[in-house]
């Protein structure tokens, strides 16, 4: 198996507040990794950390083996041109999606293929067209975000990334501004994206998507990985007491039968 | 006493000759002003902390300082500084456009900074550099917002121009204070140049109004 | 740029520029006087709904706002002595075209501030059983004058710096004293850059105290 993310000894201090706390982090190709963890715990720090939306403190980053960053004289530097270059193999959706208002739901989808990947207009819009097929919105090309349900924003926004032909996508609660009955079309987005064998590290509250989904799931507490196993082991069989505590809070939380 | 129009309105081609240059003078110092203000104001914003305060620093004092003042230092002053000729017509346009530049980018700055961050965010996650992000999402977002600021901005430039009649160049003002010595009928002159005024800025300040209620209806929001 | 600066000249001549600085206040203080004062009847007026009342004041508004000061001014040095056969000194001419201009602006803050007011002061207002004007003068006004008072600092700024207009007329202000001397001494440019470093001096801890108020308003406020 080709791991294609890992942390190292990863720390992430806002001013005196230390927020991630030595954090060692491996995926693999193909894994679907959840990272649980109440407010503060640090979850999406973590996810931000690994496309460098936040430089860490200190610690390293590896995408496919290769280390983010050239070390000089024992101080790791991040060049910017390297970093935006990492960002299109790293795909990122945001709680509150992001979409350009002043662009069509295609002109999103296309903008950083032309911008950044300098691809053809030809090329950039088939392929924007056949990921907003696979979101199930390419009848909806050329709306204005504007017009759209906080749902569909959301899977547009999941195209805008898919289309950069990422090898990995972070997800940093997706579902969490979006009205209930709109959850489940994302969740279904994103699950079917696993099922193709998409990588993925995904925030979110949502334990039963944690449950049937992830291959994996990380509970962080106080900017460290306090327990990770298998979601059926980690959900139905908490080790801590912690971890127990949280279940317990998540009123959502129902197992299945 | 009795009014008497034949002064002003015979020598309305005169006054008509001024009115070009005004507006000659307003649209140059546009020309020139927005894009030093964009300038200004991304160097106002930049992280590097010296190039930041001095371009507040500039913005400040041509805030601070009079425009009558400025076009003094620039027609008087600067050409002897600098040993160089000056015109009223390029003293007017460098004042102008270094003045209104500095309230430009004040307008740039809270236009930029009334943007969310996170479309910021959602450009730099899909790779764009940081100019890439202000040039494709940024700006075009905030400029929509900047237009009732910069129209209102672009009449006050306007109404600042008459300062010009006072280092003798020919615009409406100008043109008003000579024929008004010339024909003995400052009163009716004077109207006449008042109204002309009056319903050049009206028409445009009615434009900006109409440009801004449109704007709030397409879910705009504007920055001031 | 081998000039050789001389502000000894400048320094000598410090009472011409104190007395001319005299005049920039004395002009500021009764403008702003005037206008703030006069602008807040034309603002409320402007705010009224009966028609009568509403539209002279908007009349009033839309033409002092916009006409150049500067015309105004002159207009009102030469054109109105004629009209009316009152003659107008410097000061006065001055004072009328800088006060009706900054009235028509500040009534236009004034509305904009009681405007921003939610409409649901007012029914609470009606509903205790206050008339218009108490609900007014006790419930809108005190947070309608919070909030526009940035935009008038920002106004009285520009007022300040619109007393040099005054020159024009001869009145004796900083700019004109500056004119003097650099006509006398034959050095304009410690002349008229004094005369920036003057307004820019006054100014700028003015303009630094209104972003600070705009700080603390937002905070406080919504």
């Amino acid at each position: 198996m080709i791991e294609l993310v890992r942390t190292e000894n990863l720390h992430k201090r806002f001013g005196e507040l230390e927020v991630l706390k030595g954090i060692d982090l491996s995926v693999s190709e193909g894994e679907t990794v959840v990272l649980l963890g109440s407010s503060g715990s640090g979850k999406s720090t973590l996810l931000r950390c690994i496309n460098f939306m936040e430089t860490p403190s200190s610690g390293r980053v590896f995408i496919r083996g290769e280390a983010v960053g050239t070390e000089r004289a024992g101080k790791l530097t991040y060049n910017q041109a390297d970093l935006c270059q990492l960002r299109t193999k790293v795909g990122m959706v945001f709680q509150h999606f992001n979409l350009f208002p002043h662009m069509t739901v295609l002109q999103n989808v296309m903008e950083g293929q032309l911008t950044v990947l300098k691809r053809s207009r030809k090329e950039a819009g088939e392929k924007s067209l056949a990921q907003l097929d696979r979101v199930g919105l390419a009848d909806k090309a050329g709306e204005y975000p504007s017009r759209l349900s906080g749902g569909q924003k959301q899977r547009v926004a999941i195209a805008r990334a898919l289309a950069m032909d990422p090898r990995v996508m972070l997800f940093d609660e997706v579902t969490s501004a979006l009205d209930p009955e709109l959850v489940g079309e994302v969740l279904k987005t994103m699950r079917q994206l696993a099922l193709e064998g998409m990588t993925m590290i995904c925030v979110t509250h949502e334990l039963g998507f944690a449950y049937h989904v992830a291959n994996r799931v990380l509970f962080l507490n106080d900017g460290a990985i306090h327990e990770e196993g298998n979601p059926q082991q980690v959900l139905r069989n908490p080790q801590t007491q912690r971890m127990r505590e949280f279940l317990e809070g998540h009123s959502l939380f129902k197992l299945p039968d | 006493m009795e009014w008497d129009f034949t002064a002003a309105f015979s020598n309305i081609d005169l006054l008509l000759l001024g009115l070009l240059n005004t507006l000659k003078v307003t649209g140059l110092a546009l020309c020139l002003g927005i894009p030093l203000g964009l300038v200004l104001a991304l160097t106002r914003l930049t992280h590097l902390r010296p190039l930041s305060l001095l371009a507040a620093f500039i913005i400040e004092f041509f805030r601070t300082t009079p425009p009558l003042v400025q076009l003094f230092w620039f027609f008087f002053a600067f050409p002897i500084l600098f040993d160089i000729n000056m015109t009223a017509f390029t003293a007017a346009i460098v004042t102008f456009s270094i003045q209104s530049s500095a309230f430009f980018a004040e307008i740039f700055r809270s236009g930029i900074q009334s943007i969310d961050h996170g479309q910021w965010e959602g450009a730099k996650a899909i790779g764009m550099t940081r100019q890439q992000s202000l040039k494709r999402v940024i700006l075009p977002q905030a400029v929509k917002r900047m237009i009732p600021a910069f129209m209102e901005r672009s009449i006050e430039l306007l109404k600042t121009t008459t300062l010009v009649s006072t280092i003798a160049y020919t615009d409406l003002m100008y043109q008003a204070n000579d024929l008004a010595q010339k024909t003995f009928r400052p009163l009716e002159v004077y109207s006449v140049v008042a109204l002309i005024y009056f319903m050049l800025i009206f028409s445009v300040s009615q434009l900006s109004i109409l440009i801004e209620r449109r704007l709030a209806r397409s879910g705009e929001g504007t920055v001031h | 740029m081998d000039y050789n600066w001389d502000f000894a000249t400048i320094i000598q001549n410090w009472r011409v520029f104190w007395t001319g600085l005299q005049g920039t206040l004395l002009m500021f203080s009764v403008t702003v006087a005037l206008g703030m004062s006069g602008g807040f009847i034309v603002g409320v007026m402007r705010y009224l709904k009966s028609p009568l009342i509403a539209w002279p004041a908007r009349a009033f508004v839309e033409f002092f706002r916009n006409v150049p000061v500067l015309v105004q001014i002159v207009w009102f040095y030469y054109a109105f002595p004629i009209l009316t056969g009152i003659e107008t000194s410097p000061f006065l001419a001055a004072v009328l075209g800088i006060s009706l201009n900054t009235m028509a602006f500040s009534a236009e803050i004034y509305r904009a501030g009681i405007q921003s007011i939610d409409a649901g002061q007012w029914e609470a207002g009606k509903a205790i059983g206050m008339s218009f004007q108490q609900t007014l003068r006790r419930i809108i006004m005190p947070v309608a004058l919070k909030r526009v008072l940035p935009a008038l600092t920002n106004r009285g700024i520009e007022v300040f710096k619109m007393s040099t207009l005054a020159s024009v007329v001869a009145y004796v202000e900083t700019l004109n004293q500056a004119k003097l001397i650099a006509d006398l001494n034959y050095n304009p440019i410690e002349s008229y850059t004094a005369v920036a470093l003057i307004f820019f001096v006054v100014l700028f801890p003015v303009v630094q105290a209104t972003y600070a108020l705009e700080r603390v308003l937002k905070r406080g406020d919504r």
